[in-house]
């Protein structure tokens, strides 16, 4: 009997193993910082970027209304993709859009707004990329969507339609 | 065209398969010999998969874009070597590569085993035709490496510039006939353990295909380990990423079984040992490339990832996980009175000892990689499992491994007279008198790195003057611990004594410290044939005044439009001096990185040994005492 | 003997955590530590990209205000989770992780003085 036992055991073994297995490649492989979901946004002062002026994150965000925090950059590609759901967005009344200019170059970003038109409220430099990760960010684009301080939705990648609409719903 | 002949060629050898079922079946049942049939069968269906390998790569070298997977992995700009390295570069080549080595080493294994029994090598033949048609099924249906696209396109979407390099070019070919080739010792040992077929014979006749696996799967990590250090242009050659992790837990159960394969050979013992070994190693490699190519995790160079693939691939591992169990239990008969007593202080002992501590590392790297999918399964919490890691559980446990790897080959079988010979404890002082000179004008770790040197030093002495005794017989095993003896040593000094400089500089700027200026003196811009170049020239002065010349560079490839940063490496015997380069976003300077890596040579060359080590043995088969 | 070997084990395990923390530059230390998130499987030191650079910045920041490297890993393990970290902590998650595979080392040692040393009748 005892002979039962241990091929018995490593059967249920070798099973559970591939359960888990199988569980695993359900989940999705991409990784997102959970959370960031109703956290509290950083709190920062940070240097304006059109001049040398600081400006607290208190200020920038002290309206009861929507914002869209968007990192962006001249150099960066997908930036342009997003553009045009940016330039909608700065139309709607109840959100303004809050633009992070990550390590770029002060009159590329320039040329870079007057090519494709600027839909930025306000718009801040980090230069050495170091506010993008207080924010929790990694890369451009990222836009994160802010009301009451707190930040309801983390986009990571440019804004495509499907996210576009959500936004467009969630400002409602 | 090619590609309509490689794909109904494919068919073809899949249809072999149930021929060959067929007649093997029929002679196993019958008392005649060994059917000839079956052999030439089973060429047949190798004959077939090589063409339909070659249909691939002709596929590849025409740019026919027709074939999704050329379409998806070259480009017309492409060099000619690479287009062809680019055949197995991806998921559905690499699979076919798979069948490739299953049917070219059941036929050698057919081939040179005409003095072992017909239904011993009939029912290895049926168990690895189990793996064959599994393969032959998943590439047909899941990864068909010539799915027809239409209309077809002018234009490839390009192989990744950083896997045209070539030493990845052979890595997988050589890789696979390791990592592949050890499927023949588990089918094999299922077919003996079910025929009851375990002895010293046959442990003498399945040596030779386990040295041929291990020979091939060092080779193959070794060649990853070199293309990551040149290509990849971080310095490093190893990062325990899943999936090098994924090749060196076959190694490491091959290696045990190598060892152990000794004892059995000797004396009969450990025999279901040696049957889990075997099982356990193709059974690591089957796991690997579900790990590597369903997606479930993430590493530096996934293949493709797919979750429907994965699925087959892990029902695949797992049948053949419980057809394992099921012969096992039933099948293999565990003799009590080879249940030998060993006596402590004997070269079996000293075996079991290598085999107690290969089988911990294995379990650190298998736990370390596979836990986090685990973890995220059962608690949704995800964490990264790093070197860190390793080398906290592993390093400490490498002293004890070495000193037992300089005095194991020493004892004798059954019993040793305990003896301390002079040369050993004059050894063992020289060792660690060197250590401690070494070491001790460096703040590292002081403990820990002077014992871990002492001990590979040991071992390099006594493996060292074991060439100068009379002993030719132990030449390749002594050739081999004494490799390991020069890895380690290698890696740890390589550690100890590495520095770096990283900086930012502008064209015509120099930097400057007390042990080096270096001067970044101009840029060069080239066009080649896939990519634009820009090359930075620097001269390193040290403070003995020798210059050197680096010009590391940065490519920006057109077709995918990647840029991709190449080292410079100036490598001697003694020191490697390597240099990287970086682009600094809308800056007007550069991002510099200048290593000085002592020992890499021998790192490489190491590794060499320990292979060429197991090389001779093959040819020089008469078993040493 | 054996025990002496045992003791010499868990020596140099408790030593190899201890003494590594006087070890090399405490910033590379910390870079190697944390995984650069837009590579695929490279650590902040290894890494040049954006990500990674900036994230040496911050780490240089933090340290030359004082914080500690446990403070630091604090910070960033806030804002990205645990997988940014390459080195499990030693926590109710990853105890597993650690202690099997030196439990299995136990195990396999006493099956080998069971089995095959420890004189039968």
């Amino acid at each position: 009997m005892k002979n039962k036992i241990f091929p018995t055991f490593l059967v249920f073994f070798f099973l559970s193993i591939f359960f888990i297995f199988f569980k695993g490649l359900q989940n999705s492989n991409i990784y997102i910082p959970n959370t960031n979901l109703e956290k509290n946004i950083p709190s920062f002062i940070a240097k304006l970027f059109d001049s040398d002026d600081n400006i607290s994150s208190e200020e920038i965000f002290k309206e009861n209304k929507f914002y869209l925090m968007n990192i962006w950059a001249s150099w960066c590609v997908p930036c342009r993709e997003e553009h045009s759901f940016l330039m909608n967005l700065s139309n709607e009344k109840n959100i303004e859009i809050i633009g992070f200019n990550y390590k770029d170059n002060n009159a590329k970003a320039k040329s870079f707004l007057s090519e494709l038109d600027n839909p930025y409220n306000l718009i801040i430099s980090d230069k050495d990329g170091t506010l993008s990760i207080e924010w929790g960010a990694y890369g451009v684009p990222e836009s994160f969507l802010i009301y009451n301080n707190k930040i309801i939705k983390k986009i990571i990648g440019p804004i495509d339609k499907d996210l576009f609409f959500e936004i467009k719903e969630l400002i409602q | 065209m090619a590609s309509l002949i490689g794909y109904y060629s494919l068919i073809f050898g899949l249809c072999s398969s149930f021929f060959i079922i067929f007649f093997s079946v029929k002679n196993f049942k019958d008392s005649s010999t060994f059917n000839n049939k079956i052999l030439s069968l089973t060429f047949l269906q190798l004959f077939f998969v090589v063409v339909s390998f070659f249909g691939l790569i002709l596929s590849f070298v025409n740019s026919d874009f027709s074939n999704e997977t050329v379409f998806n992995h070259s480009h017309t700009t492409k060099p000619l070597f690479y287009k062809i390295s680019g055949t197995w570069g991806n998921h559905e080549g690499s699979l076919l590569l798979w069948l490739l080595v299953l049917t070219l080493f059941i036929f050698l294994f057919l081939l040179k085993s005409k003095t072992q029994t017909k239904k011993y090598r009939i029912l290895t033949l049926l168990f690895q035709q189990i793996i064959i048609i599994g393969f032959f099924i998943f590439l047909i249906k899941t990864s068909n490496p010539f799915n027809y696209i239409f209309p077809i396109p002018s234009e490839g979407l390009g192989l990744n510039p950083i896997l045209q390099d070539p030493a990845l070019a052979f890595h997988p070919p050589i890789l696979y006939l390791g990592y592949v080739g050890s499927s023949i010792i588990f089918s094999s040992t299922l077919s003996a353990a079910s025929l009851n077929y375990i002895s010293k014979d046959w442990a003498k006749h399945i040596k030779e295909w386990v040295l041929i696996s291990w020979i091939f799967l060092t080779l193959g990590i070794l060649l990853g380990s070199i293309w990551a250090y040149y290509e990849l242009g971080w310095g490093g050659f190893w990062f325990w990423d899943p999936v090098e992790n994924v090749s060196l837990m076959p190694w490491l159960a091959l290696t045990t079984l190598l060892h152990c394969i000794l004892v059995l050979e000797k004396r009969l013992a450990l025999t279901s040992w040696v049957v889990i070994l075997s099982i356990s190693t193709f059974t690591l490699s089957m796991c690997g490339t579900f790990l590597v190519r369903s997606g479930i995790l993430n590493s530096v160079h996934t293949f493709a990832s797919d979750p429907e693939r994965g699925l087959f691939i892990l029902i695949f591992l797992f049948c053949l996980i419980f057809l394992s169990l099921f012969i096992f239990f039933f099948f293999h008969k565990v003799e009590k009175k080879n249940m030998k007593n060993f006596f402590w202080l004997s070269k079996e002992t000293s075996i079991l000892i290598n085999n107690w501590f290969m089988m911990y590392f294995l379990s650190v790297v298998l736990i370390g990689t596979i836990y986090p999918i685990f973890l995220e399964v059962i608690s949704s919490d995800k964490i990264s499992v790093g070197p860190p890691f390793y080398n906290k559980l592993i390093i400490p446990f490498l002293i004890p491994f070495l000193l037992a790897m300089a005095i194991g080959p020493k004892l004798d079988w059954i019993k040793s007279e305990f003896q301390i010979k002079l040369y050993s404890v004059l050894f063992l002082i020289i060792s660690i008198s060197l250590s401690f000179l070494i070491i001790k004008n460096l703040s590292v770790n002081f403990l820990l790195n002077t014992i871990l040197v002492s001990s590979a030093f040991y071992l390099f002495f006594i493996t060292l003057r074991d060439f100068f005794d009379k002993k030719f017989k132990l030449f390749s095993q002594t050739l081999a611990h004494f490799g390991f003896s020069l890895f380690i040593l290698s890696i740890l000094f390589n550690n100890i004594f590495s520095t770096e400089i990283i900086t930012n500089l502008k064209i015509g700027e120099t930097f400057k410290d007390d042990k080096f200026k270096i001067n970044f003196e101009k840029i060069e811009k080239r066009n080649e044939q896939n990519f634009k170049e820009i090359v930075g020239k620097f001269s390193i002065e040290n403070h003995n005044g020798d210059v050197d010349i680096l010009e590391p560079a940065i490519r920006i490839y057109n077709q995918p439009n990647i840029s991709t940063s190449e080292a410079d490496i100036k490598t001697n015997l003694l020191t490697d001096k390597f240099m990287t380069m970086n682009l600094i976003q809308n800056q007007e300077y550069f991002s510099i990185r200048y290593q000085i890596k002592p020992f890499m040579l021998w790192i490489w060359f190491s590794v060499s040994l320990i292979s060429l080590g197991g090389l001779i043995s093959l040819f020089y088969r008469k078993y040493e005492k | 003997m054996k025990i002496l070997k045992y003791i010499i084990f868990i020596y140099l395990l408790v030593s190899v955590n201890y003494l590594s923390a006087q070890e090399e530059n405490l910033q590379n230390k910390i870079t190697k530590n944390l995984r650069c998130l837009i590579c695929q499987g490279q650590s902040v030191y290894d890494s040049d990209s954006e990500f990674a650079n900036s994230l040496k910045i911050i780490v240089k920041q933090k340290l030359s205000e004082g914080k500690s490297e446990k403070q630091i890993y604090n910070f960033l393990e806030d804002k990205y989770g645990k997988w940014i970290l390459y080195d499990p902590e030693f926590s109710k998650n990853t105890y597993f992780l650690w202690i099997l595979p030196i439990f299995l080392f136990v195990i396999g040692g006493v099956l080998i003085l069971k089995l095959f040393i420890i004189k039968k009748n």
